[in-house]
C-alpha cells in the first residue's frame, strides 16, 4: 500500500459499476502524446481555459465584494478590484461592529453570531464523520472479513437502501426526531446520519476485501481475536480509503441545508448553511448588505476550501465511479 | 455488483466440528459489528419509507393525532393546480439542468483527456462542488442582481439589455438550473473523466494511424464506449436534480408567483408552512413514484451498465 490512492481509484471503480469490463486496463498515465500545437489544440485549450474561468470567477467575485465597503458597491458595481477596501463585511459577520456602526455601513444591525454557527457546523460535521465512518467500517468489516450465516442476505438489504432517495426519508425522520424531543438540537441534526450510509459501507468493504488473508492469518495465529484484527490490522492498512471517505462525508455534512433547516429553529442548533439563509433574509430596507453577505459566504466556504487544498490530490483521485452516490 | 467471497452456507454455529478453528464462524461478532449500521438502516431508511407512505393516507398537523382519510390526499393532489405546476416546473428544471450539465461536463472531461492529466487542473474544476448550494446560490444572486450584478453589467457592455434573471417568470428556472450546472459540472466532468480512462489508448492510436480526425474519434470511439458510464452518471444526476431545493429556497423561495415552486419546495411549504404533513407526505410519494419511473425508463433507454467494450 505504498500509494493508497492509485489502487483506491481502481478498486472502487470496478466495485461500484458493473460496466467496467474485466479486462479493463487500470487507469494509468496515457502514452506520451504529440505536443505539437495545432490550431485545433489551441482552440481546445481556449475552450478549457474559458470553462475554468467560469468556474473560478464567482470565487474571486465573492472575495472582491467581501473586501469592499457596502456603500461603495452601490456606486461602483463593476470594478474588478475591491471598491473602497474595507474589512467591514467580515467585522459584521463576526459581530465586531456596534449595531450603529453596522447599520451605517449597510448591515441590518441584527445580531448574528457566526462563531456560534461555525462551532455548530464543526461539531455536527465532525461527529457525523467520526461516527458514520467508524460504524460503516465496522459493518464493512463484518460484510467482508467475517463469516456468518445470512451475510449475503443482510448485505443485499443494505444495497436496497441505496435506492431510497433522501427526499423521501426527510419528513418521517423529522417526525421521529420530534418524537424523540430532539428538535432544535445538534444531536437532532446529526442523528439520521450518525450510523451509516450505504455508500460508505460499500466503499470500505471493497478495500477490506482486498487485504490479504495471509497477513490476517498470521495475526490470528499470534492469538489475536478478530476484534484486534479489525483495530490493529484492517483499520491501519486502510488508512488511505478511510481518509478519503471521511473527507467526502465531512464535505457532505458541512454543506447540508434542507435537513438542518427543518430541525433547527434558534441559534442553539443553527449551522452555517442555515445561518447564511437567515442572514440573507434579514436584508435591511435600503438593500442587501452585499459586502457582509459575501464575507459570510466566504467564511462558510473557507473551511472546505482549506480542507480541499490540503487533500486535493486524494479527493480528486477518489472521484471515479466510487464517487457515485 | 461486487462479488462476495463464497462462504459455505450450510455450516451453522452449533454444528462446528471440534477440530475446526473457532474463528470459522463469527456470527456473534458479526452481529455486534453490524449492530450500529443496522440501527441506522432500519430506523432511518426503512422505517421512514413505511411511515412516509402511511402518513400519506392521513390528515395530520403534528399537534393533534393523525386521522386516517384514505385517498383524500391523492384526490386533492390530482385537482391541485399548484401541484401540477410544480411538476411542470421541476421537469423543466431537470431538463435544462441535466441537458446543459451533461454537455458541458462531457466537453470538460474530453478536453482534459486529450490535453492534460494535471491534478491541479482537476482540482480547480472540482472547486465549486466543495461549497454548499447555499453559497453558490448567494454568489449568483449577487452576480445576477438586476441593478448591481456584474453579470448584468457585462450584458450592458456587450450591448444587450439587462435581464431580470431571478425575478422574471420565464428566466427564473433556466437561471436556477444554470447556477446548479456551475456547482455540479466539475464533479460530473471528473466522473466522466474517470470513465474515459477505461477506454484503451490503443484505440485512439489505431484511429489516428487511419487518419481519423479528433471529431471523428469523439463520435466513433469516445461517445460509444463512454455510453454505459454516461448512462449511470445521468441516472445519478437526474435523481439529484429532481430533489432541487436549496438553490430555489435561497434565491427566490418559489417566486415570482409560483414560477420556481419546484416539487421539493412545495412539499416543504406544505409540511412546515401549512403543517399539513399528510398532504406533504402524499406529495413525497408522488415524487418518489416519478423518480422510480424516470430511473427505470432511463435505465432501459441508455442500457446503463452494459458495456460495448468487449
Amino acid at each position: 500500500m505504498a500509494n493508497p490512492t492509485a489502487p483506491a481509484e481502481h478498486h472502487a471503480e470496478t466495485a461500484a459499476v458493473d460496466a467496467a469490463p474485466p479486462g479493463t486496463p487500470p487507469p494509468g498515465t496515457p502514452p506520451a502524446r504529440r505536443r505539437r500545437l495545432s490550431p485545433g489544440r489551441i482552440f481546445a485549450w481556449v475552450v478549457l481555459v474559458a470553462l475554468l474561468l467560469i468556474t473560478i470567477f464567482p470565487f474571486y467575485w465573492m472575495l472582491r465584494t467581501a473586501l469592499s465597503s457596502n456603500d461603495a458597491l452601490y456606486a461602483n458595481s463593476s470594478s474588478p478590484l475591491p471598491v473602497d477596501f474595507s474589512w467591514g463585511g467580515f467585522e459584521r459577520v463576526f459581530g465586531l461592529q456596534s449595531t450603529e456602526e453596522a447599520i451605517a455601513q449597510g448591515g441590518s444591525g441584527a445580531s448574528i453570531d457566526f462563531w456560534r454557527y461555525l462551532m455548530n457546523s464543526v461539531v455536527v460535521a465532525t461527529c457525523i464523520t467520526v461516527c458514520q465512518v467508524f460504524f460503516s467500517a465496522m459493518a464493512a468489516y463484518a460484510f467482508s472479513r467475517l463469516r456468518w450465516r445470512g451475510r449475503d442476505l443482510v448485505f443485499s438489504l443494505f444495497l436496497l437502501s441505496l435506492m431510497v432517495p433522501m427526499i423521501f426519508t426527510l419528513l418521517p425522520n423529522f417526525v421521529l426526531v420530534r418524537e424523540l424531543g430532539l428538535i432544535d438540537s445538534l444531536l437532532g441534526i446529526m442523528l439520521p446520519s450518525l450510523f451509516m450510509t450505504p455508500f460508505a459501507i460499500f466503499f470500505l468493504r471493497q478495500f477490506f476485501m482486498n487485504i490479504s488473508t495471509e497477513v490476517e492469518e498470521a495475526v490470528l495465529i499470534d492469538g489475536a481475536g478478530k476484534i484486534r484484527v479489525f483495530f490493529n490490522l484492517i483499520i491501519p492498512m486502510s488508512a488511505g480509503p478511510i481518509a478519503t471517505i471521511s473527507i467526502l462525508t465531512y464535505i457532505t455534512a458541512w454543506n447540508d441545508y434542507l435537513w438542518p433547516l427543518m430541525v433547527s429553529y434558534t441559534d442553539e442548533s443553527r449551522v452555517l448553511t442555515v445561518a447564511l439563509g437567515t442572514f440573507k433574509s434579514q436584508a435591511p430596507q435600503t438593500g442587501p448588505d452585499w459586502a457582509g453577505l459575501m464575507a459570510a459566504t466566504l467564511v462558510a466556504a473557507l473551511p472546505m476550501i482549506i480542507l480541499f487544498m490540503a487533500f486535493a490530490r486524494r479527493i480528486v483521485n477518489s472521484i471515479g465511479f466510487s464517487g457515485i452516490k | 455488483m461486487a462479488t462476495v467471497p463464497t462462504t459455505p452456507k450450510s455450516r451453522g454455529a452449533s454444528s462446528q466440528p471440534a477440530t475446526r478453528p473457532r474463528r470459522r464462524d463469527d456470527t456473534r461478532l458479526a452481529l455486534l459489528f453490524i449492530l450500529p449500521a443496522t440501527i441506522g438502516l432500519v430506523v432511518f431508511y426503512f422505517w421512514p419509507l413505511v411511515r412516509g407512505i402511511g402518513l400519506s393516507f392521513t390528515s395530520w398537523d403534528l399537534l393533534t393525532s393523525a386521522e386516517f382519510v384514505g385517498l383524500d390526499n391523492y384526490r386533492r393532489m390530482i385537482d391541485d393546480p399548484v401541484f401540477w405546476n410544480a411538476v411542470r416546473v421541476t421537469l423543466l428544471y431537470v431538463v435544462i439542468n441535466i441537458g446543459v450539465q451533461t454537455v458541458v461536463a462531457l466537453v470538460i472531461a474530453v478536453l482534459m483527456q486529450r490535453l492534460s492529466n494535471s491534478t491541479v487542473l482537476r482540482s480547480v474544476v472540482l472547486a465549486p462542488y466543495l461549497v454548499s448550494n447555499v453559497v453558490a446560490a448567494l454568489v449568483f444572486l449577487w452576480i445576477l442582481d438586476y441593478q448591481l450584478g456584474i453579470g448584468n453589467q457585462a450584458l450592458e457592455w456587450l450591448g444587450t439589455d439587462r435581464i431580470p434573471f431571478l425575478t422574471d417568470e420565464t428566466w427564473v428556472i433556466p437561471t436556477i438550473a444554470l447556477i446548479n450546472v456551475w456547482r455540479h459540472m466539475g464533479y460530473t466532468a471528473l466522473l466522466l473523466f474517470a470513465g474515459l480512462q477505461t477506454i484503451p489508448h490503443t484505440m485512439y492510436e489505431a484511429a489516428r494511424v487511419d487518419g481519423a480526425s479528433e471529431l471523428r474519434m469523439f463520435f466513433r470511439i469516445t461517445l460509444p464506449l463512454l455510453r454505459p458510464i454516461l448512462g449511470l452518471v445521468l441516472i445519478i444526476s437526474v435523481i439529484g436534480s429532481f430533489q432541487v431545493f436549496d438553490t430555489v429556497s435561497v434565491t427566490t423561495n418559489g417566486g415570482p408567483v409560483d414560477s420556481s415552486r419546484v416539487l421539493q419546495l412545495y412539499i416543504y411549504d406544505n409540511a412546515f408552512g401549512q403543517f399539513d404533513f399528510g398532504y406533504a407526505s402524499a406529495l413525497s410519494v408522488a415524487l418518489l413514484l416519478i423518480l422510480i419511473a424516470v430511473t427505470f425508463l432511463q435505465y432501459r433507454a441508455t442500457r446503463a451498465g452494459q458495456t460495448d467494450l468487449n
